[in-house]
């Protein structure tokens, strides 16, 4: 099928924003014949486009006992399609200068494609094959599956990587979220080309797709573009995974591993993307944890005490779960203090919130951070895959740093008391820790 | 479904292509009378500036016995001066809604920031300032000596890998201060004082010995201002020595072995690095070709060692080579194998040289090297989309002995290699003598090392 002969009725319409420190972004909604949506920002400066497109699902697809499947699926797109085996597809795409990226997560899987505008027909026929006609051939299929295993094996010995696989099966049990998307060594070894061919089929459907594209490429050529790249793609089948809610214990549950260093992870229920308090918590976590030097976790762990060299915690919203996690690494003798020092500080947000002066130096620095994003093809695309991924719209982008300014003192006080609980907050050490009296042990 | 032909058709359609350099980088050059090299780079896609001040002083340029002194300092440039308190540097940045970072590498320490453009002065007024003016007490050394040994805590001492590479580098290097590590080594900096890092900071934290790199939505003519107000007035050093110094490294002519055993380890490896030359200012042809090799043999599905290691032998399930041009004094050339299960390490590193040596008779695809060119040159369209990362290569670039003419000459230079040059290059390079292997394994192979 060669739907650039269909007649174009490529609907655009565009709306323009003044971002603050006077960016402008105009974001053009595009909806095709076939009847996908995108949304473009056109920018023909720099002759290429990027190209993310994101499908709703992801690994928390991955069928009972079928564990690693999505994640093993998306990374063989690129070994082969159409009349190309691996290599063939590899030197095609080395020949087109194109950038083809594939990821799994959790609740999607993202594509992210760049291609110079010279021969971006070319381009873009490639990529289709890799979507639309992946051959998992098996010598490719048993090649990949190895370098699977390596990194399972791997990781299995990393305490960065044992610290979020026992805080997540914690949490989480049997739902998806309780287990890593690369699955175990028994379920990778076990998946055959027809769990691949079945994980391609229920996890890159037509429906579940976001759309998204910056750079030298107008509204029309990109309708016919995404029809072609698209438009063969199966309906979706199966179900999203349900919602899962989380519910933690105090405590500290200790993985023994011996390594210099222990690693910590804490965390406890979160907030939705699309709860009215999302704002005031985002705005209070900026004042937390969340990276920079002024945060209290950094000044109160690293600055004042110098027990670690990085400590944060950040809002993690999924589809079907919402967190609110952290991270801390400190030596053996330490890691104890650095933890006593993060709960107290959780407790205290909790029971006294935050000063004016805080809140007024957080929300300068989001307000002001916001339009400084905006700054290149790449990273505007991925900003707009991600504003549709959590159900926003394109005016998003002016309100933004309104809804920013409009969190009050209140606020803050109301969510933090509402939100965070040292009486729920759980801390997983990776390590040989000491002073820990009532700790949990578990096996990595 | 694409046809054969068609792709046939589309490869020589691509290698044949001249893509590329109709996106000129926008680059302006000019130095103040203190001495301070300037570079600006323009983008005016988006309202906003990387500011960057890059000091020719890396942790090769440290004096004996005080390695992690150059990272410490840099730690400490956020602690204050005469005018800021600790910390305040950072805050005045997030409250602009900017975000500011430094590292420390080998040649050289840079401190950046991402700003709103309007916010360039400012920028400028406090990282002059701390240029000169630092304040730095007793409690702030000891407790910054802490986080940097939780740093390499993180980095290094967690990571059996990254060990491995430490001990390799040491090995690597015979005489050359590149074999220690940027991060120090833990007994010297666990005695890292004041005096250390204040001596380290008056010898080389001066206009004459920095290069200010501005990025982004500018023009050349307000940069100029702005610095000439903001760092113009700083003095040179005029102690500063005229040349870097840096013990060289003696003729290597024993190669160098040796194994790392940690329980830690899951999947076993071996790497290999030989001493390689660097870029030299007006003369880049060799790294140049060492570039061109690395992609040849180790730059992705298609390559040399890729094709045999991983798709026809199956002896590997990860192969990759490395080199980085970019250095004050001679870098490195390496490779690294992983091997497939029950493949062992010896044979794995067996294959790779049965492969490097029929590589030495058989020569360059010349549709490969068509293909990595044009890959060559479409990255510089893509690069133009980053205005930091031209940013960083400037820096790189300037801080490591070249000069701006080198770094615009460099792509010409990666187009003009031939196939002949690149195996000359590796002849040249690849000599056992002046390399060491490294195995990383899990429990000790003793039967492996008897062989």
């Amino acid at each position: 099928m060669i739907p650039v002969l269909k007649p174009l009725l490529a609907l655009a319409f565009t709306l323009s924003f003044t971002l603050p420190a006077r960016a402008e972004i105009e974001i053009q909604q595009v909806e095709t014949p076939a009847g996908f949506k995108a949304w473009l920002v056109e920018e023909p400066s720099i002759p290429f486009t990027a190209l993310e497109l994101r499908f709703r699902g992801g690994a928390a697809l991955d069928l009972p006992g079928k564990r690693g499947a999505t994640n093993l699926m998306v990374a063989l797109l690129e070994e082969g399609a159409g009349d190309l085996d691996s290599r063939g597809f590899a030197e095609a795409t080395e020949s087109l200068a194109a950038q083809f990226r594939y990821d799994a997560g959790q609740d999607a899987i993202g594509v992210s494609a760049r291609f110079l505008t010279e021969n971006r027909e070319a381009a873009v026929d490639l990529l289709r094959q890799s979507l639309i006609a992946p051959r998992f051939d098996q010598d490719a299929l048993d090649r990949v599956r190895a370098q699977v295993l390596s990194g399972i094996r791997s990781d299995a010995k990393d305490p960065d990587a044992i610290a979020d696989a026992t805080f997540d099966a914690l949490v989480f049990g049997d739902h998806p979220y309780g287990s890593d998307l690369s699955g175990t060594e028994d379920s990778v070894t076990a998946l055959t080309r027809e769990d691949i061919v079945a994980a391609h089929q229920a996890g890159m459907t037509r429906d579940r797709v976001v759309i998204a594209a910056a750079g030298d490429i107008t509204a029309e050529e990109l309708s016919t573009l995404i029809d072609g790249l698209l438009s063969d793609l199966p309906d979706s089948t199966q179900d999203l995974p349900e919602d899962v809610a989380v519910e933690t214990t105090a405590g500290v549950t200790v993985v023994p591993f011996e390594t210099p260093q222990s690693v910590a992870v804490f965390g406890q229920r979160g907030l939705a993307r699309d709860d009215p308090d999302f704002f005031a918590a985002y705005v209070m976590n900026t004042i937390l944890g969340a990276g920079g030097f002024e945060a209290r976790l950094m000044q109160e762990v690293r600055e004042k005490r110098g027990l670690t060299y990085g400590v944060y915690s950040y809002l993690l919203p999924m589809d079907h779960a919402a967190l609110y996690m952290g991270r801390v690494a400190s030596a053996n003798d330490r890691i104890a203090e650095a933890v006593a020092v993060i709960r107290d500080e959780w407790a205290k947000l909790a029971e006294a919130g935050v000063t004016q002066a805080e809140l007024d130096q957080a929300k300068t620095y989001l307000t002001g951070a916001y339009p400084l994003r905006f700054d290149g093809n790449g990273p505007i695309a991925q900003i707009l895959a991600g504003m549709q991924m959590d159900g926003l719209t394109p005016d998003y982008v002016t309100d933004r740093n309104a809804m920013v300014e409009a969190v009050t003192l209140e606020d803050v006080k109301r969510v933090a008391a509402d939100l965070l609980d040292p009486e729920a907050l759980r801390v997983v050490v990776v390590g040989q820790p000491e002073g820990f009296e009532d700790a949990d042990t578990a096996t990595p | 479904m694409r046809s054969l032909a068609a792709v046939i058709a589309l490869a020589a359609f691509g290698a044949g292509s001249a893509a590329a350099q109709e996106v000129e980088e926008k680059v302006t050059t000019f130095a103040l009378d203190n001495g301070m090299e300037v570079v600006v780079v323009e983008d005016h896609r988006a309202p906003v500036v990387v500011h960057m001040v890059w000091y020719k002083a890396g942790s090769a340029d440290e004096t004996a016995g005080s390695s992690g002194v150059a990272h410490f300092l840099e730690h400490l440039l956020f602690k204050g001066t005469d005018t800021l308190e600790p910390g305040e540097f950072s805050r005045v940045v997030a409250e602009n809604g900017g975000t500011d970072n430094a590292f420390t590498s080998l040649d050289q320490t840079a401190y950046h920031q991402r700003v709103a453009a309007d916010r360039l002065g400012l920028m400028m007024q406090m990282e002059a300032d701390r240029m000169v003016n630092l304040q730095l007490t007793e409690a702030d050394i000891l407790t910054e000596r802490d986080v940097i040994i939780e740093e390499r805590n993180m980095r290094v001492e967690n990571d059996p890998g990254a060990l491995m590479r430490e001990q390799m580098t040491a090995a690597l290097y015979l005489n050359h201060r590149y074999g220690v590590p940027v991060i120090g080594w833990p007994e010297e900096m666990s005695t890292l004082g004041l005096d250390d890092a204040l001596a380290y900071y008056e010898r080389f934290y001066a206009p004459n010995n920095a290069i200010l790199i501005v990025a982004g939505d500018v023009t050349a003519d307000e940069v100029r201002d702005l610095a000439e107000q903001h760092y113009g007035p700083l003095p040179a050093n005029p102690d500063l020595p005229a040349e870097r110094m840096r013990p060289q490294e003696p003729p290597q002519l024993a190669e160098r072995r040796l194994v790392m055993t940690d329980p830690r380890v899951a999947q076993p490896y071996v790497m290999r690095r030989y001493l390689a030359p660097e870029r030299e200012p007006g003369a880049q042809e060799q790294a140049a070709a060492l570039t061109l090799l690395a992609e040849v043999l180790g730059g992705g599905q298609t390559s040399v060692l890729n094709r045999a290691l991983q798709f026809d032998q199956q002896k590997a399930i990860y192969v990759s080579a490395f080199y980085d041009g970019t250095a004050y004094d001679d870098g490195s050339f390496g490779f690294a194998v992983v091997p497939a299960p029950g493949v062992t390490l010896a044979e794995a590193e067996a294959a790779l040289d049965a492969e490097l040596a029929e590589f030495m008779t058989e020569g360059v695809d010349p549709a490969q090297l068509d293909r990595i060119k044009f890959q060559l040159r479409a990255q510089r369209i893509y690069a133009q989309d980053d205005v930091s990362d031209i940013a960083q290569r400037y820096g790189n670039a300037l801080t490591s002995g070249l000069t701006v003419a080198d770094v615009q000459a460099w792509p010409d230079a990666l187009q003009a290699v031939t196939g002949e040059d690149i195996t000359a290059a590796a002849r040249a390079v690849l000599d056992r003598r002046r390399s060491v292997t490294g195995w990383l394994t899990a429990e000790a192979p003793t039967k492996e090392v008897s062989q």
